[in-house]
């Protein structure tokens, strides 16, 4: 009995100590703290006070009361979402999500692996280089200015000016519908998607390659000799030297890409559909636009819908992320976080 | 080459070769049509006879674009947004990765967490811009009424740059922090003359991530600044001219006060809009393969 109370307390003194000793060290460290004071100013001012405005999604929010004092009124929003007079809008621009990003994972994937193992193919560095540097400037191209040329080159005729060159072409070859000769392609729901991925190919394609790449010139050249005195001709090589070679960069990569499986971005649509008016919205809608159409938009003021959308949003996609890390953690012991 | 080759080898490299060759000119080909096309007349545009070499070569779009007062406006506003942004960005996030790269720092595993969860989770659209109108009422009252610095302080936080920072700083020798700590150098003087240049690649990328992002901002700036605001920056600017001009939705757009194609003149502003990346770009390319190696987010 005795015995065991002195340890406690024994137990209490080290603790005591510990908790005495960090802040010894703190304080020996201000620099530190002090060196750390605006970074943490700016997360807390605009990525943990934000936060706190997911509340308005379960308020009946108005402008003048502010997010602190609007009524509350528990899972109505979230109720009419999933399942009342905003289900049908919300579950499509849901759909059209998890297409776009499926699209994405099935061409825009394995584009840069491709590029990467087509660049490791090219032994001469002078022009691999100069190569490379052009695939990758369009990454750095506004997304204004990449949907402003996409739309000027697809555009039909109007009142001041004759079609665009791309249009132009789809007409003489016979490519085109005939009624986007007048509404145009770009404004098409049925070719959407395609415009999406191909625009996202020729934007991110040679810039995410880069990853890859390093992980593929990573690999000895003495493994590739190796399997040529095997026999193996070169698709057997990619096969057995150079994939297992990039397969851990390869889950990271997969990781990140399903994790952001929710998150395709609003700007990208927004200026491809005309902010929400044309009518290849009907394909093109995606959660984060519905929101904004809704709450932000023109004819917008569902704050408080959009606010339980974004938070419906955020947890689906953070369980996504972490999810798709655990299963990357269990299937090869790589993980990102 | 001395060793010779399998034939399937050949064929690969044939084929590598040209595939990479079509995609690098495919890349480069729209810069190259719209800087023509921004020379090109008004006919031949409409005519879409414009592939390589400016067409019926005139000057009047980049006249237009010289004289219009709105132009300067967004561009100055995109450079001081640009210049100011990134300056900001940077400091914050390099003193911030700096202290978070220390083993000896108290807390480091909670406050890593915590940087890393705004990457799982984010607020979303609403509360965000309900937390970007509650910054300019702030910033208002207390005398800045430029929605500018609304821009350069509240937008552009990036984890993921900080990150790459932290873990460059991490990559740097124990031993040489603990020589200047010998020499009598203070934390400050150990970051700015031993951690900064020995990282120099990670932070030119990172500040050119910085950089690009503030240049090529446009959501936000456009939600945030009404349509009379004169702190309107260049994206925004091209956006309200593409819609206005050429692709209005639905209606039928307004007559072109030039003697040129609109589009010539919404080319013309995109080249004006490129110019300044294109000039950086060559000088920090180099550092890419060192800064996207994300790798080790985790702790």
């Amino acid at each position: 009995m005795e015995l065991e109370r002195v340890s406690e307390e024994e137990l209490e003194q080290i603790e005591k100590n510990h908790w005495w000793t960090q802040l010894k060290r703190m304080a020996k460290d201000w620099r530190l703290y002090v060196m750390f004071l605006p970074l943490a100013f700016v997360f807390f001012c605009w990525k943990y006070l934000p936060l706190s405005g997911l509340l308005i999604g379960f308020e009946n929010y108005n402008q003048a009361a502010g997010v602190a004092t609007s009524r509350l009124v528990g899972l109505e929003w979230f109720q009419r979402l999933i399942f009342g007079d905003m289900a049908a809008d919300f579950w499509s621009a849901f759909r059209n999500t998890f297409v776009i990003s499926f699209y994405g994972l099935i061409f825009g994937f394995p584009f840069p692996i491709i590029l990467a193992l087509l660049f490791s193919e090219i032994k001469n560095n002078y022009y691999r280089s100069v190569v490379q540097i052009f695939c990758y400037l369009p990454k750095f191209v506004s997304i204004v200015v990449i949907t402003t040329i996409t739309i000027c080159i697809l555009k039909p005729a109007t009142g001041n000016s004759g079609a665009g060159p791309l249009a132009a072409f789809f007409d003489t070859i016979g490519f085109i519908k005939e009624s986007d000769v007048e509404e145009g392609i770009a404004r098409d729901p049925e070719y959407f998607r395609a415009m999406y991925q191909i625009t996202g190919i020729w934007e991110t394609g040679g810039y995410s390659s880069i990853v890859y790449f390093a992980a593929i010139i990573g690999i000895s050249p003495t493994s590739y000799e190796a399997a040529r005195i095997d026999g193996a001709n070169k698709m057997a090589q990619i096969k057995y030297v150079t994939f297992p070679g990039i397969a851990s960069t390869l889950t990271i990569m997969l990781i990140l890409e399903i994790g952001h499986l929710l998150t395709v971005g609003y700007e990208k649509v927004l200026l491809l559909t005309g902010n929400g008016s044309a009518p290849n919205l009907a394909t093109g809608e995606v959660v984060t636009s519905f929101v904004y159409r809704i709450s932000l938009g023109s004819q917008g003021g569902l704050q408080s819908m959009g606010g339980a959308a974004d938070l419906l949003n955020a947890v689906i996609a953070m369980l996504l992320v972490l999810g798709s890390n655990q299963i990357a953690r269990r299937v090869s012991s790589t993980s990102l976080y | 080459m001395e060793k010779n080759l399998d034939i399937s080898e050949i064929i690969f490299k044939i084929f590598a070769y040209l595939f990479v060759t079509i995609f690098a000119l495919l890349c480069l080909y729209p810069f190259i049509f719209v800087l023509s096309a921004s020379f090109s007349g008004e006919r031949a545009l409409d005519l879409g006879q414009v592939f390589l070499f400016p067409v019926d070569f005139q000057t009047v779009a980049f006249g237009a674009i010289i004289a219009d007062d709105h132009f300067w406006i967004s561009y100055t506003n995109t450079l001081f947004i640009t210049l100011y942004g990134t300056l900001w960005s940077m400091i914050t996030s390099m003193l911030g990765a700096y202290a978070l790269s220390k083993k000896r720092l108290v807390f480091r595993r909670q406050l890593n967490f915590l940087l890393v969860f705004t990457m799982w989770f984010s607020a979303g659209m609403v509360p965000t811009y309900l937390n970007y109108l509650d910054t300019q009422n702030v910033l208002n009252a207390i005398a800045i009424t430029d929605n500018k610095w609304l821009i350069v302080l509240a937008m552009g936080t990036s984890a993921y740059n900080v990150i790459l920072l932290r873990n460059a700083f991490e990559g740097v020798p124990k031993e040489i922090e603990e020589a200047a700590t010998v020499d009598g150098a203070s934390e400050f003087q150990i970051f700015k003359n031993v951690y900064v240049p020995m990282s120099k690649a990670t932070i030119a990328t990172v500040a050119l991530f910085f950089g690009i992002s503030r240049w090529n901002g446009y959501f936000w700036a456009r939600q945030m600044l009404s349509e009379e605001s004169n702190a309107r920056p260049l994206q925004v600017y091209i956006r309200s001219i593409l819609e206005k001009y050429v692709d209005s939705s639905g209606s039928e757009p307004a007559p072109f006060p030039y003697e040129c194609s609109p589009y010539a003149f919404v080319y013309a502003m995109i080249v004006c809009a490129i110019i300044p990346i294109v000039i950086i770009y060559p000088f920090i390319q180099k550092y890419f393969a060192v800064g996207v190696n994300l790798g080790g987010v985790k702790e």
